[in-house]
Formats: C-alpha cells, structure tokens, sequence
C-alpha cells in the first residue's frame, strides 16, 4: 500500500514536471543557502582554529609587566614555576630590539630573543639547519646564535651561515643554526629574529629579568589547576601586586573563539531557515492548488474504495517527495558553494554528516509540516461534492 | 433472504439554510441478484441522491439499508469506503476517467485499492478490457478513445473488482444515439452474464431496456407497470 502511494505520488510529481521544479525551487534554495553557509563557517572556524593550534594549545603564556622594585623574573623564579605539576617545559623569552653586524654588514632593530631549549623541543620543523640551543649551551652562557630566515637573506647573501661569526649588540656570537622560514601571517614569525641562550642574553645584552614565559603543559585539562598555581607563584615573587603579571591560558582563548563562531554558525543557519519556511509555504501553496484541479479524482479514488487515510497519505508523500527532492537538489547545490567559495578565499572544506542530517532532516520536516494540511483536506473531501465538481 | 440489496423506509434530508429538505420519503426498495434495475425519474427527483446512496456514498438520514449482509448505517468511513471497493462498481455520465492515465492503469485503480498485487492487477485488468472489446486500446490515454470507447473503459474499470452491483449513472448521458445503444447492449450483456445492474436514468427510453424500472417523483419511489415496457 505504501509503495503503490509513493508510486503514485511520483508519477504525478513527474507529469507536472515544471510545476514541481518550480515548487521545489523554494526548497532547493533555503537548503543550498543553509548548507553553504555552515560549511563555509566551519571551514573558516577550522581553517583559524588550526592556525590558532599552531600557536599551542597546550601552552600557558606567562607576561610580566613588573613593579618598580622587581620588573621581571629571575631564575629562580622560573625554576620554581617549571617545579609545579603538570608541566613539561618552561620557555623564557628575553626580548630586545638591537643591531646585528655580519661581514662588516649592519643591520638594525632586530629582534633578538633569549630562549631556552624548549622553545625548540615543542616544534621539529622550526630549525631548518644547523643545531638548537641545548641546554649546555644555557648552563655555560655560550654565545651562540640561532637565525632567521630573513637574517640569513640579508646579511649572509647565500653563504651558509654556520659557523659564522655574528656581532650582536657588540659581542660576537657563533651562528650555530638557522630557522626555518614561518609563514608571514601567522603570530609567531620569527623570521627577522635572532634567538640566543636565555642566560646568556641575562648577562650580555644588559637586561636583568624574563619578560615573559610560555609553560607547556602536561595534560591540557589541568589548564585551570595550573593557572592557579602560576599564579600562586608569581603573586609571591611580586609581593602580591596581582597588576605585576599577566597569565593566559591558550586553550581558553581557543574554545570561547570556537563558542563564537558556532554561535555565528547558528545565526546564519536560522536566517536561512527563513527561506525554508518560505519554501515550505510554496509548497502547501502548490498542495493546495493540486487538490483543487484534482478534485474529481479524489472524489473518484473515493468512489472506487480510496479511504480517507489513502487519501491522505498519497498527498502527504507528494509533498514530502518535493520537499527532499529539493532538499537534496540544495544540498548538492548548497555543497557545490561552498566548495568554489572555501578554494576562492583559501579556507578548509569539509561537509559534515551532521551537515547532510541536518538539509535531509528539515526538508522532510517541511514537507510533512506544509504538506499535512493540505493532505488532511484532501482526504475529508465529500465525494459525492467532489464528483459533481467536474 | 434472497435479495442482495435491500432498503427500508430510507428518508434523507438536507439542511438548507434554516429549513430541513427532505429529499427522498420512506423509500422501500429490494434487489434480487442478477436483476437489470432502472430508476427513473427527472431531474430534481431525488434520483441523485438515491443513487448516492445505493452506492455508500452518502447514508440515509433514518430507515434501513441492507447490501450484500452488510448494515450500512453501521459501518465507519474506511469500511463504507472497503464496501464501495467490493460491492459497487460505479458507472458515470462523464466517465470520470483519470486523464494522465492508460486505460489499462485506469481499470487498475480500484484493484490497487483492493490490495492486489500489481501482476495480478495487470492480468484482471486485461481480461476485462478484451471482454469490453478493447484489447486494441490498452494502452491508450483517455483523450485518444472515443466517447463510446472511454465509457467502455469505464465499464470495465467498474467490472474489474467483480462487485456486486454494478451501479450506472446515465451511463449514456454523454454519448450520441447511436454509440448509447452499443453501450446499452455492453450492458445487456453484462446482466445475462448474470451481473446485477442498477441504472440511473431520466431517459424513459433507455430506462425501458432494463428488466425492471422503478419511477422515482419528488423523493417517492413507485414500482412502474414493466410489463407495458416490455
């Protein structure tokens, strides 16, 4: 009985062929518009949320503006942060805009860092050649140098840096490495930087405490526990001035950024809900307008021994039929958008099932809502009105 | 009790307004099985509305009504709509066929309504449409068979699920003089293949051709003198 329904539906969808592809229209559309906005959306989430990841999830930044008595971190405050539980490495940055001098080359207000070997150790691909600061180079204050990719361009001309002999803020410096050259957007560039031992910039480069500190954690869902016991840390060594210091949790920063963009998601999939809604109201429209002309027949099917439940169900799975014909028509459609638009503008494309459930779900939906009304009418037509009708 | 049809005391009205129309007035009526029954009367009648009946497509206001061991008083929408699938073959004046479809697909309509499966249908629906001489026509849609030819269509799509009785409203009404009486004889032979025929006419000469005619006048039904007609 349901396939003889669904049968005959389809047959009548098909003989009113553009009277349905105009129907269907509606649909196709508050489908596409859906679908190609969440994909679009998530792509760019996705897309920003792994440029984000690069900078570390796993990372807590630690930055110290000061008070006139302490304005910064010694050593040992360093150790005793790296001493707390849960985390797997400390990273210091020294930082100071100076003038570099190769071959008799200046080159002026570089960046010059003071990092540890952690710094190295959370990424392989930073170093592109050469050797990282290890932590013999940190225990005897050696003066080595690693550099970056825009150094290399500009003062060494070709000539492989290692080994070289770099002047920093007067004091000559071994290159030992280079590093790999980092994408222009992302934060962390370090191509115009050069990275020497953190003890040996405390005591060359005339600056007397850390500045800031990235501490890498263990295990990321003890970010919370570990914040507080930085914080522990730092409050002590600043005398309990809490404006001294700040302290960021970069996992935080991530997942309220994620919260944003899915609330921004939603928003945009509810205003193409409104098309769909309108879609949905062609094709009652539609519905109605077909069992008008079709009175005589349904009042003929009646006569033949069509019950009102037949009745109603054929009318109900022609308007569902249009409706998930359309709805698949928008989500090919809708797809199809979203793919030319995330390779335009460089964004990650990816359609989810729950994307797919979600055009599938609402078309069907649309379709028994707008279609039951009109469905229900049909099936309570008099027979002996609907025969005469003609 | 012999009869297949039987009907006592039936009265049906109508609210119009604020007034109640009572349309038909006591109607007695039996049908015995293999009879050639014609209700005649004008137009204004009550003809209408006893057909309606007959054919479970309205049910009386009071009195009783008998088809086939069924009491159709008692029965709910899906079973009266099962009855009219089983018992009722139903003959229109514009035939009433559905325009997208063969007239193969046509006579299968009731049967997809009986349940049967599609071969099954398919092969009834053949047999009935050779039996009405259009075995040439099967697959024709209705706007390419004559007048004559699509009520033959329509005869058949009213034989396929072997009914009871076969129920005629001015069957000839839409046709001319000529094709009318081959349709007239289609159904002379239909009863003397013993099928039960009730027919609804204001024709007074084609009522004459059935075996038996009732006069219905303002919403009384009278047993006419057949043996004058015959």
């Amino acid at each position: 009985m349901l396939w003889e329904s669904i049968r005959m539906s389809w047959e009548n969808i098909i003989k009113n062929k553009l009277r349905s592809i105009l129907t269907m229209l509606g649909i196709v559309i508050g489908v596409a518009s859906i679908i190609a906005l969440i994909t679009i959306v998530q792509g760019a989430t996705a897309s920003i949320s792994s440029e984000v990841n690069s900078l570390g999830v796993n990372k807590i930044m630690v930055n110290i503006t000061g008070t006139p008595l302490k304005s910064g971190l010694t050593g040992d405050d360093m150790e005793t942060i790296s001493q707390l539980g849960n985390i797997s490495g400390v990273s210091p940055t020294i930082a100071l805009r100076t003038s570099i001098v190769y071959n008799g080359d200046i080159k002026e207000k570089v960046a010059v860092q003071g990092k540890n070997e952690v710094f190295f150790k959370t990424d392989a691909s930073l170093l592109k050649s050469g050797r990282a600061i290890t932590p013999l180079d940190i225990e005897s204050k050696n003066r080595v140098a690693v550099v970056g990719s825009d150094i290399v361009r500009d003062l060494f001309y070709g000539v492989n840096p290692i080994g070289k002999e770099l002047i920093v803020n007067g004091t000559a410096y071994k290159v030992i490495g280079t590093l790999a050259s980092s994408s222009g957007f992302s934060m962390n560039s370090s191509n115009e930087t050069v990275i020497i031992p953190y003890t040996t910039a405390l005591r060359s480069l005339g600056i007397k405490s850390i500045s800031s500190l990235d501490v890498y954690l263990k295990d990321t869902n003890m970010a919370d526990k570990t914040v507080i016991d930085i914080k522990g840390v730092l409050s002590q060594a600043f005398n309990y001035r809490e404006d001294a210091y700040t302290v960021f949790n970069m996992g935080d920063m991530i997942e309220s950024f994620q919260e944003m963009m899915s609330i921004m998601s939603m928003l945009l999939a509810g205003i193409a809900a409104i098309s769909l809604v309108v879609g949905g109201i062609g094709i009652m429209n539609m519905m109605l307008v077909s069992i008008t002309e079709r009175t005589t027949e349904i009042g003929l099917r009646k006569a033949l021994g069509a019950t009102p439940n037949r009745i109603q169900l054929q009318f109900l799975i022609e308007s569902i039929f249009l409706s998930l014909m359309g709805g698949l028509i928008g989500l090919i459609a809708g797809g199809l958008l979203a793919y030319i638009t995330a390779v335009v503008i460089g964004i990650i494309f990816s359609i989810s099932a729950y994307t797919i459930l979600l055009a599938v779900g609402f078309s069907g939906a649309v379709g028994i809502v707008f279609g039951y009304m009109p469905a229900r009418k049909a099936s309570r037509l008099n027979p002996i009105d609907a025969l005469r009708s003609l | 009790m012999a009869e297949i049809l039987s009907m006592k005391n039936i009265c049906k009205s109508y609210i119009m307004g604020s007034e109640e129309l009572e349309v038909l007035h006591n109607v007695n009526m039996s049908v015995e099985p293999g009879e050639f029954l014609s209700i005649l009367g004008p137009s204004g009648s009550g003809k209408s509305t006893m057909m309606n009946i007959i054919g479970c497509l309205d049910v009386p206001t009071s009195g009783t009504y008998h088809l086939s061991g069924n009491d159709i008083n008692q029965l709910n929408e899906i079973e009266l709509a099962k009855v009219r699938n089983k018992e009722i073959g139903f003959v229109f004046q514009s035939f009433h066929l559905l325009p997208r479809m063969t007239a193969l697909q046509n006579v299968e309509l009731p049967l997809i309504y009986s349940g049967l499966s599609r071969s099954r249908r398919q092969k009834l629906s053949e047999d009935i449409l050779v039996r009405v001489g259009l075995g040439d026509k099967m697959g024709n849609l209705p706007n390419q068979l004559s007048g004559g030819q699509q009520q033959r269509v329509a005869i058949a799509r009213a034989l396929v699920t072997q009914p009871t009785i076969l129920l005629a409203d001015e069957p000839t009404g839409a046709l001319d003089q000529k094709t009318g009486v081959q349709v007239m004889e289609l159904f002379e032979e239909i009863n003397r293949d013993g099928k039960t025929i009730i027919m609804i006419t204001h024709d007074t000469g084609i009522a004459q051709r059935a075996k038996r005619v009732v006069n219905i006048l303002d919403g009384y039904l009278t047993e006419a003198d057949t043996a004058a007609g015959k």
